[in-house]
């Protein structure tokens, strides 16, 4: 089908003296701003918007909507997202005008149903994590992450303490080092060991007196539950350091341990993911961080508190490190959070980490005979399989694989991530999956492995366009249209 | 339990295929030391029926846009937003995407974040601009973080008393480990005094920051900071209102060097305070430095236009601790938000909306003025915000306003003691005269309410 009429760039398709949004006479008689305001305030050239009416608005973005996969109409096994359904009650709850329409900056008194969500938000999350205080603040994973780690340098400069390093081990997000950086400290890479846990020998030989922070993913990002956890936690606490807990994967343990049980003093959540917000192309997201009692008075401010004359901002925080953003926080995703916490209960949650780790596995235990499974054949929430061997006996790669399963209705899982494991393939199904789409995933891509290596390097072949040059992109890079 | 699909048949088959002889046998390695050995301390599950039930309350409770007329400002508008806007954005295919890893399954997103970039930079004339970054605040942040790796500029960081003190809280917080240091430029009458600037400003100063409208409303002297900041070789930083752009100068007009706003007026809900979206926008010369996703155009392998993630070797998943930022995500839910309010607004329509929301600001100030004892606090230029001074407590009158049915404005008190009585107020293009003229005489009332209480409170003490 021939979409290319509605589909041309907006200002392709703009034609002069459209309009869509009109808006109302002026009721007022006040002079204008041409009248009022001095000439070197005033543009005197007119904005370069396209002009459109709205049902070319509307066939130009649902049409675009068509190029897209999306969890409503595809399995997006994207390994690390977690790319579970998204409820749509939330959808029609998270609309009410009494939660979308109510200003930033309005007095405590005139939106306590709002304070009460997020309070009682605050507190499902530090029981989730066994922690003590939670900042709802950070917009995103990556923000959280910076949030802690200013709150561990403001800990430790309260203690008096000079702290400078903070360990990461390889298998971790590239937003863990990138994070400390930002928050003024050195980072030392720790080794993985050949099952894919932290190799305790680095570890120790790197733990020191400078030794601020132990930032682990666990289970970390090849999908594996670092069971030398107490160990480790118990060594970086000896040293006098303060372990922080990427929460990136919280799918796999909800009700089965707890961050604080095993020895985490700080951690972020990443609620788009764990507790399903919109995913929306790439955000928003929201990254609150739950912390360990002593660093409670170092979080941003405001936390809300419950009073006697009801809940309340609290921005008498004289040891906060202040703020990471303005106004209180990503609280649409935080109310999506709050809904799906409240429709799966205590027995709801475990049950979601329970299906998502059997998910995994099962999904694993299809695909081992077919492609290398480089840690073993048991994960949590998800595994990294390896094309390297294909790659080897038949040129096919990750990417090739991951392209021709879009051919097939599927998103590719994540590939070429963790950087520890070669031509790696990342699959999460998550837990709203069914057996049935598991089963004829995994037969696709077995059905893909045989298939001649000429035919997948040029794949997708069913999609409006395959295999863009990124090379291109980058060298010359053109980041808007112009005439 | 809604959202799973296991049936008990399904889990025994698949445990059978895993070799495990329960889903308990699956967490096997997590150490049983650390396993919860009790049901999480989180209320029972509610149906879809109760949740509503319990929301339906709790949202009825909050007075909102909706069920008050709003004056409230500070970053986040009652603009109004076209159903076009939901309707576009509630498209499954836009709604349940996720990062644009895979362009062929993803030229959607991808070609509407290249237009978003496309009238971003048209809207501020400005070269170029990102997909979005979280919001103003953190985007300021960024926006200093390139300009000091843009400048080697390790020194200072000049900022205006008049940016919003939520964003210079959160870009002080961000630099509180870093380097440089942030350093206030007094605004004794409402906008950045030049001449503290001048005395301020040398060859350390990496960039200059500056709010147009300002918090308090007021325009500042763009073009005129522009040139001194430049005459040090430090970067001009401006954040900017969006919706004023219909009438004011826009930053690349004054030559600006990164331009960054708050986008909320496009087309987003208020929702307490998020998500929103930062919007970035720099010269070209910056464009191996800007933070964030971008978009940009190629051809696939066939020669067919299409639209990438690109310039990643910015970014923290390849450069790490060297990348010049930790940014992960962008809003990109909100920016397409922002991208189709844009193309339903036009270029007449900014202008109008921006019309309405100027005409209307100023006839309410005139009939504020007209209160006895209230006057403006500056005698500046505006556009749609103003700062009024009044006899008694600001706070006074807007607890007071609330029974009106009125969410008032800002009392300035709340960031600084010494303007307990000064008031800011915001009014968009959804205000009607009646409402103005309602709001005025409610205004006038409580200020009279307020000013009779502080004075017995007084005589009593």
């Amino acid at each position: 089908m021939d979409k290319s009429q509605s589909t041309g760039l907006l200002f392709e398709i703009s034609h002069k003296g459209r309009r869509c949004h009109l808006l109302p006479d002026c009721d007022v008689p006040t002079k204008t701003s041409a009248e009022l305001l001095d000439k070197k305030y005033l543009s005197n050239d007119p904005t370069h918007l396209p002009e459109m009416a709205e049902i070319d608005i509307v066939r130009h973005f649902v049409n675009l909507s068509t190029k897209n996969m999306a969890i409503d109409c595809n399995f997006y096994p994207l390994g690390s997202c977690t790319m579970k359904y998204n409820p749509k009650r939330h959808e029609r709850l998270g609309s009410l005008s009494g939660l979308a329409h109510v200003h930033p900056l309005q007095d405590d008194q005139t939106c306590q149903g709002m304070l009460e969500i997020l309070w009682e938000m605050q507190n499902y999350l530090a029981e989730i994590a066994g922690l003590d205080g939670v900042s709802l603040q950070p917009a995103a994973g990556a923000q959280g992450e910076l949030t802690a780690l200013l709150v561990a340098a403001a800990y430790f400069r309260d203690k008096k303490e000079k702290r400078t390093k903070v360990l990461i081990p390889d298998s971790a997000h590239g937003t863990n080092p990138a994070s400390a950086a930002i928050a003024g400290f050195d980072t030392i890479t720790i080794k993985s060991n050949a099952r894919g846990r932290v190799d305790m020998e680095d570890l120790i030989s790197k733990i020191d007196s400078q030794t601020a922070v132990f930032m682990i993913t666990n289970p970390n990002t090849l999908g594996l539950f670092d069971e030398q956890i107490v160990q480790i936690t118990e060594l970086i606490h000896k040293a006098g350091g303060l372990v922080y807990l990427d929460g990136a994967n919280m799918n796999a343990i909800l009700g089965i341990t707890r961050p604080g049980d095993f020895g985490a003093d700080m951690m972020h959540y990443n609620v788009h993911k764990t507790f399903t917000g919109p995913h929306g192309a790439g955000g928003p997201g929201s990254g609150p961080i739950a912390v360990r009692k002593q660093l409670i008075p170092f979080l941003p401010a405001p936390l809300i508190i419950k009073t006697t004359e009801g809940f309340k901002l609290d921005y008498d925080r004289p040891k906060s490190i202040g703020r990471v953003r303005s106004f209180f926080g990503n609280v649409g995703i935080l109310l999506r959070g709050y809904f799906y916490i409240r429709t799966l209960g205590p027995d709801g949650l475990k049950q979601v980490s329970q299906n998502a780790v059997l998910n995994a596995n099962y999904l694993l235990s299809l695909v081992k005979e077919a492609f290398d499974v480089p840690h073993g054949d048991r994960c949590m929430h998800e595994f990294v399989a390896s094309a390297r061997t294909l790659r080897r006996d038949k040129k096919i790669s990750a990417m090739d694989i991951g392209k021709r399963l879009l051919d097939y209705g599927y998103h590719a899982p994540t590939v070429y991530f963790p950087l520890v494991v070669s031509e790696a393939m990342m699959m999460e199904p998550t837990e709203t999956e069914s057996k049935e789409t598991l089963d004829h995933f995994a037969k696709t891509l077995i059905k893909i492995r045989d298939e001649d290596a000429d035919f997948l390097h040029d794949a997708p072949h069913t999609l409006d366009i395959s295999r863009p040059d990124e090379v291109k992109a980058a060298k010359e890079p053109m980041l808007r249209w112009k005439k | 339990m809604p959202y799973l699909l296991n049936t008990p048949d399904d889990k025994n088959e698949m445990l059978k295929s895993i070799g495990a002889s329960s889903i308990d046998d699956l967490f096997s390695n997590i150490p049983e030391s650390v396993r919860l050995k009790r049901p999480l301390d989180i209320p029972k599950a509610l149906t879809e029926i109760e949740l509503t039930r319990h929301i339906d309350r709790l949202a009825n409770s909050n007075l909102s846009a909706d069920s008050a007329v709003c004056f409230l400002g500070g970053g986040s508008y009652d603009h109004f937003i076209p159903a076009v806007v939901d309707m576009v954005a509630s498209r499954s295919e836009f709604y349940t995407a996720y990062t644009p890893y895979q362009a062929e399954a993803s030229q959607g997103s991808l070609q509407a974040f290249y237009e978003f970039q496309t009238m971003i930079s048209q809207l501020t004339a400005m070269d170029i601009s990102n997909s979005s970054l979280y919001e103003a605040g953190s985007g300021l942040a960024e926006a200093i973080l390139m300009a000091m790796s843009v400048t080697g500029r390790m020194g200072k960081v000049l900022v205006a008393e008049s940016v919003h003190p939520e964003y210079r809280l959160s870009f002080t917080t961000y630099l509180a480990n870093l380097e440089p240091t942030v350093v206030t430029v007094s605004c004794p009458e409402g906008k950045i005094c030049l001449n503290d600037l001048a005395s301020k400003l040398d060859e350390t100063v990496s960039c200059v920051i500056v709010q147009h409208p300002n918090f308090f409303g007021n325009l500042e002297e763009v073009e005129e900071i522009a040139k001194l900041v430049h005459s040090k070789g430090a970067l001009f930083i401006v954040a900017y209102d969006p919706i004023s752009l219909g009438i004011l100068k826009k930053p690349g007009d004054y030559d600006a060097d990164i331009a960054v706003a708050e986008g909320q007026c496009l087309g987003n809900p208020m929702i307490y305070g998020g998500p929103y979206l930062g919007l970035l926008s720099c010269k070209e010369a910056f464009v191996r430095k800007i933070p964030g996703r971008l978009v940009g155009q190629t051809v696939d392998r066939k020669g067919k236009r299409c639209w990438v993630l690109t310039l990643q070797t910015r970014e923290q998943h390849i450069r790490r601790e060297k990348a010049t930022s930790n940014i992960c995500t962008n809003q990109g839910l909100f920016a397409l938000r922002a991208a189709v309010f844009l193309a339903a607004i036009g270029p007449k329509g900014l202008t109008e909306t921006a019309e309405l929301c100027f005409r209307k600001a100023h006839f309410l100030m005139d009939l504020l003025c007209k209160i006895p004892g209230v006057k403006p606090k500056f005698n500046l230029p505006f556009f749609k915000e103003f700062t009024i001074e009044l006899p008694c407590n600001a706070q006074m009158v807007i607890n007071s306003l609330i029974e009106d049915g009125i969410l008032a404005g800002l009392s300035q008190g709340r960031w600084s003691k010494d303007l307990a009585n000064v008031m800011t107020i915001a009014v968009t293009e959804k205000r009607t005269r009646s409402e103005l003229e309602n709001y005025a005489a409610a205004f006038g009332a409580a200020v009279t309410a307020a000013s009779s209480q502080e004075k017995s409170k007084a005589l009593k003490s």
